[in-house]
């Protein structure tokens, strides 16, 4: 593990925030078991469940919070400039900490959505489901680690993607699905493991397409942005 | 504990830093107007009211604000988006932000590494033993005093041997003894051909360390140069002082006849002496009104804010 995935991996730990990953994963498979358990329709508890709540909720959320903390939080409270502070070429301060962001959020959501894909149909559609909300989570972490080199309010501004574009608008008007993750990571899912319980609009190739642009322009953005990275001046 | 450990050793090579006639403005406002100097092998300090521009030149020094205009370069390379200028540069600044969860002897250690340090190890003791924080290396940072999470800083600062340290207000926070052993190491750096330049806004604390000062007032470089010189004009420039007596206008006629007053205000609310030796005047005081049997009630010196004397280095 090189030095600044570690840091990483302790500043986001060492974080109370961490604690902010459990319940919903715990959530979403408590659900998954319980409509199980009660014995309701796959039909009937799937889309809302794995969509709805997976991948339209637990997935963005998570990697919101995993991504804006791997360096947002070391921005807000200065940490950030010790590793500035030395001449290592800045993409390799990026990528570590994208690896780490991705990593730690593919954990926390590929498991529970392969437990409730898994209890919703067959393990291929948890396996189908856990492999696409990784490449999601790889998505959005790039999209959120240079969201906190744009922003000062990089949480505002996942919220804002993940509640009023992926959750409201992409759902009334289908054109925005374009550029929404929650829609590729349904495509890919739905391409590795075809169900009616997962439906988009958008294709395979143009959500595989997408994903890989927004990976790479925003990881791009994120080095070059770090690169002019500029202490507030005026205290003293 | 002893204090050899603070002797640095000499520098392999010595760096200059130069700005060129640089500026930084915000939107309206100028934070640094235009303002050149170059510092070489020493001390310097970098002394300031609050507001005065000192961070942001400091920032701009350190690769981390661009200028608006002008240049700044360590030995002829920009700072600003040239992570290479790190091998030879060392910062720490004023925001007292550490990696709480890390032990010192982590923190340092990582940065080592960071560094690519050969041997990062023996760097990071070696930081540590400068700064004096070998019996608390093992102890997590989130636990330490303010003055020990600076000297922690300190030591990550200095743990790949820079040519250049710059340290914004770095005695802050720190008990009396780890200011003087700070001072000693600063010293002891600039002495062994290291570039060092910290700010502050306290006359004693660049008096001490430092021989060459550089005054910044309204983002302006007001005064340049030897210290002494600077401190010698800020001593003789006359103080202003507000009395209430007993009889202020008795007092007002006999102070007149003092060599060390030029000038004497009548006021409805006392008297408003200027005097152009300070220690002079207020020994001469209670003599001259114990002799003429005036009560002096209240003696308030007028112009003792740092931003006056600061002022005044500006028109001298």
């Amino acid at each position: 593990m090189s030095t600044v995935s570690w840091i990483t991996v302790r500043g986001l730990f060492g974080r109370r925030r961490f604690l902010l990953l459990l319940p919903l994963p715990i959530l979403l498979v408590g659900l998954a078991v319980l409509s199980r358990g009660l014995g309701v329709e796959p039909t009937d508890w799937g889309p809302p469940v794995l969509v709805g709540l997976g991948l339209a909720v637990v997935l963005p959320v998570v990697a919101l919070i995993v991504g804006t903390g791997v360096l947002g939080a070391e921005i807000d409270d200065g940490t950030v400039v010790h590793v500035l502070t030395t001449p290592l070429p800045r993409w390799q301060i990026v990528l570590p900490k994208l690896a780490v962001a991705a990593g730690v959020t593919a954990v926390t959501v590929a498991v529970p959505l392969f437990a409730a894909g898994l209890l919703a149909d067959s393990v291929r559609l948890g396996v189908a489901l856990a492999v696409a909300a990784s490449v999601g989570a790889l998505a959005y972490s790039a999209l959120f680690v240079a969201a906190s080199l744009l922003t000062r309010r990089p949480v505002l501004l996942g919220l804002v993607y993940v509640l009023i574009w992926e959750g409201l608008l992409s759902n009334v008007i289908t054109g925005t699905r374009v550029l929404s993750i929650q829609h590729y990571v349904i495509a890919l899912a739905d391409r590795l493991a075809p169900t009616n319980l997962l439906a988009t609009t958008v294709s395979v190739p143009v959500a595989a397409v997408m994903t890989a642009l927004i990976i790479v322009a925003a990881t791009f953005l994120s080095i070059d942005r770090l690169r002019s990275f500029s202490m507030a001046g005026e205290t003293s | 504990m002893t204090t050899t450990s603070t002797a640095a050793p000499p520098a392999t090579a010595t760096s200059t830093l130069d700005l060129a006639e640089v500026s930084r403005w915000y939107g309206n406002v100028v934070a640094v107007n235009n303002v050149s100097m170059s510092l070489g092998p020493g001390v310097t300090g970098l002394l300031g009211p609050n507001g005065a521009g000192k961070t942001t030149l400091l920032h701009m020094m350190a690769g981390f604000l661009t200028p608006s205009r002008g240049a700044v370069t360590l030995d002829g390379r920009p700072t600003w988006r040239n992570p290479e200028v790190y091998r030879r540069l060392g910062l720490v600044s004023e925001r007292e932000a550490v990696h709480s969860f890390l032990t010192a002897y982590e923190f340092v250690l990582a940065t080592a590494k960071l560094h690519k340090l050969p041997d990062p190890q023996a760097a990071a003791r070696r930081a540590i033993d400068m700064v004096e924080m070998a019996d608390a290396q093992d102890r997590r940072i989130g636990t330490y005093s303010k003055g020990m999470r600076q000297r922690t800083r300190v030591a990550a600062a200095l743990v790949h041997d820079p040519q250049v340290l710059l340290l914004d207000e770095p005695f802050n926070g720190m008990d009396p003894r780890q200011r003087l052993h700070m001072m000693e190491l600063l010293h002891s750096l600039g002495d062994a051909g290291r570039t060092i330049l910290f700010s502050s806004h306290i006359l004693e604390e660049v008096e001490q360390v430092s021989g060459t000062v550089q005054v910044m007032v309204a983002g302006r470089l007001a005064a340049s140069g030897d210290f002494r010189t600077i401190r010698r004009l800020m001593t003789n420039r006359p103080h202003v002082f507000a009395i209430r007596s007993t009889d202020d206008r008795a007092l007002a006629v006999a102070l007149m006849a003092e060599t060390s007053v030029s000038g004497v205000e009548l006021g409805r609310d006392g008297l408003t002496v200027r005097a152009g030796d300070y220690g002079a005047f207020t020994r001469m005081l209670p003599k001259v009104a114990l002799a003429r049997g005036v009560r002096v009630q209240q003696l308030v010196p007028e112009d003792e804010s740092l931003e006056s004397v600061f002022s005044y280095l500006v028109e001298a």
